[in-house]
């Protein structure tokens, strides 16, 4: 009749978490018989009767709306086809990728060739789940420049921090412009320093992601390092 | 698989690298443990920065080859697994394991390192001799196989005994192992150094394999000896580079040779 976990506890996939019927399974969690069982393994997080599971790894699913990036691995008839690092197709068309007009004859990889990467949303993700990009929304671009980093994709939210505070924090002490998509691929571009110094910052991130109080260390780290 | 092959060739230019380490330096840890297998003869792995190789050492006896009737031999296998990289497919070796166990095998064989009059010597069936076969697994490949390997072959060889054999029926029992270690001459590391846009580095990660113009490995002595020589990439080197080369592969050679001394005494 009560928990046997707490707040923030790490779990493994099988874990019982609670007994009897008090409290209700979340995300990541299974009820069996009268007991809540552990899916995944992560952080246990209980905000009221519901327990949930914050995932500490496992792959990216797409969602509608998110922001990614992805490498363009082939040119097809009418768009490019995208790696995202997930197991899933991912297809840009012709007619999401720039509003300006785009003549039949027109060579699709004088836009955007093989190898090369874009900041994408996701528009749709069918029940096969294809998923289709959009370039059309401020923001979303071809890349060039910079480095490419790839992070766990369920680290992303710790990259990014509340409101943005952590990658604000990243990009005031090394000057990078950084993008980070949902499917953990990241975008950065300063100097060669700045660069750096931003990807030692984010693989550490990624590394604590389960520590307290993490913007303030990072606070502290990035201020040792940019003396 | 990412590449920031642009990026990385940009800072090769400013003598740069895209981890922040200088042109001449090795990833850390460098690990190197020795008798991880019973079963084989001698067996080590590898460890510089993410990329991990196993090395295994096995003794066998075979009749010797018809024009060298007085000596034993030395076989060299690579295999790239899947599970060390999303490039690597199960099968048959590629062309990339190939060049691997042949590197490592050059350098081994043309530094004449193990002394193979003594194997078949040491053999004490008349008509057969020893034969040394190593195998190399990779475990996890994020650049500068040639290098890892190479160190593991000669860790492995290094810790490598002989077996008991029964004077009687002549059987050997692979689960006793004598103190006998190998006829070792020399002691050959190969050093793999690449050539990106003019700027000379050593010991690349996964990203800055993927963007080499080319790439010169070296296999030295601790004398300083060299004992075999393999180009790749499709840039041509020129004699200024290739001297700059030979003394960065030796200095380079010498600080992994301390490396493995200190792991396997």
């Amino acid at each position: 009749m009560s928990t046997i976990v707490k707040e923030k506890d790490i779990v493994i996939p099988g874990d019982v978490l609670a007994e009897g019927m008090d409290y209700l399974p979340g995300d990541n969690t299974y009820r069996r018989g009268e007991k809540i069982y552990a899916k995944v393994l992560g952080l246990v997080s209980l905000p009221g009767r519901v327990i949930k599971i914050t995932p500490l790894s496992g792959p990216y699913v797409p969602k509608v709306g998110d922001k990614i990036i992805g490498r363009v691995t082939d040119i097809a008839f009418s768009g490019w086809r995208v790696d995202l690092e997930t197991a899933y197709q991912a297809m840009l068309n012709v007619k999401d990728a720039t509003s300006r007009y785009i003549k039949k004859e027109e060579d699709l990889s004088k836009i955007i060739n093989i190898d090369e990467y874009i900041i994408a949303q996701i528009i749709n993700v069918t029940s096969q789940n294809l998923i289709d990009l959009s370039l059309r929304e401020p923001g979303l671009q071809k890349i060039s420049g910079g480095r490419i980093i790839k992070i766990n994709s369920q680290k992303v939210p710790r990259v990014i921090g509340k409101q943005g505070s952590m990658i604000t924090l990243i990009k005031e002490k090394t000057g990078c412009e950084i993008t980070v998509g949902q499917n953990g691929l990241v975008w950065l571009r300063g100097s060669s320093d700045g660069e750096l110094l931003a990807e030692q910052a984010i693989k550490r991130i990624e590394q604590k992601s389960h520590q307290d109080g993490l913007t303030e260390k990072m606070q502290r780290y990035l201020e040792g390092h940019t003396q | 698989m990412i590449h920031n092959k642009d990026t990385i060739l940009d800072l090769a230019a400013q003598q740069k690298r895209i981890d922040g380490r200088a042109l001449e330096e090795y990833r850390q840890p460098i690990k190197i443990e020795t008798g991880i297998s019973w079963t084989a003869e001698g067996s080590a792995r590898v460890q510089i920065g993410d990329t991990v190789v196993m090395a295994g050492v096995k003794l066998s006896q075979d009749k010797p080859y018809n024009d060298t009737p007085d000596e034993g031999g030395i076989m060299v296998n690579a295999e790239l697994l899947p599970l060390s990289s999303p490039e690597y497919e199960s099968g048959p070796p590629g062309p990339k394991a190939i060049e691997l166990a042949r590197v490592v095998d050059r350098g081994i064989r043309e530094a004449k390192a193990i002394d193979l009059k003594k194997l078949k010597k040491l053999c004490l069936t008349p008509e057969k001799a020893w034969f040394v076969i190593i195998d190399i697994i990779t475990i996890n490949d994020a650049g500068n196989l040639f290098d890892v390997a190479g160190l593991a072959a000669l860790a492995a060889l290094r810790s490598a005994r002989f077996p008991t054999v029964n004077l009687e029926t002549g059987a050997i029992d692979y689960k006793h192992k004598t103190s006998t270690p190998l006829p070792l001459l020399k002691e050959p590391l190969p050093v793999t150094v690449y050539v990106l846009n003019d700027a000379l580095l050593v010991d690349p990660n996964a990203d800055e394999e993927s963007a080499y113009d080319a790439r010169l490995t070296v296999a030295s002595d601790a004398d300083g000896t060299i004992s075999a020589l393999q180009k790749g990439g499709e840039f041509p080197l020129s004699i200024e580079q290739i001297s700059a080369i030979l003394d960065l592969a030796l200095e380079k050679g010498s600080f992994l040779r301390k490396e493995l001394n200190k792991a396997v005494p």
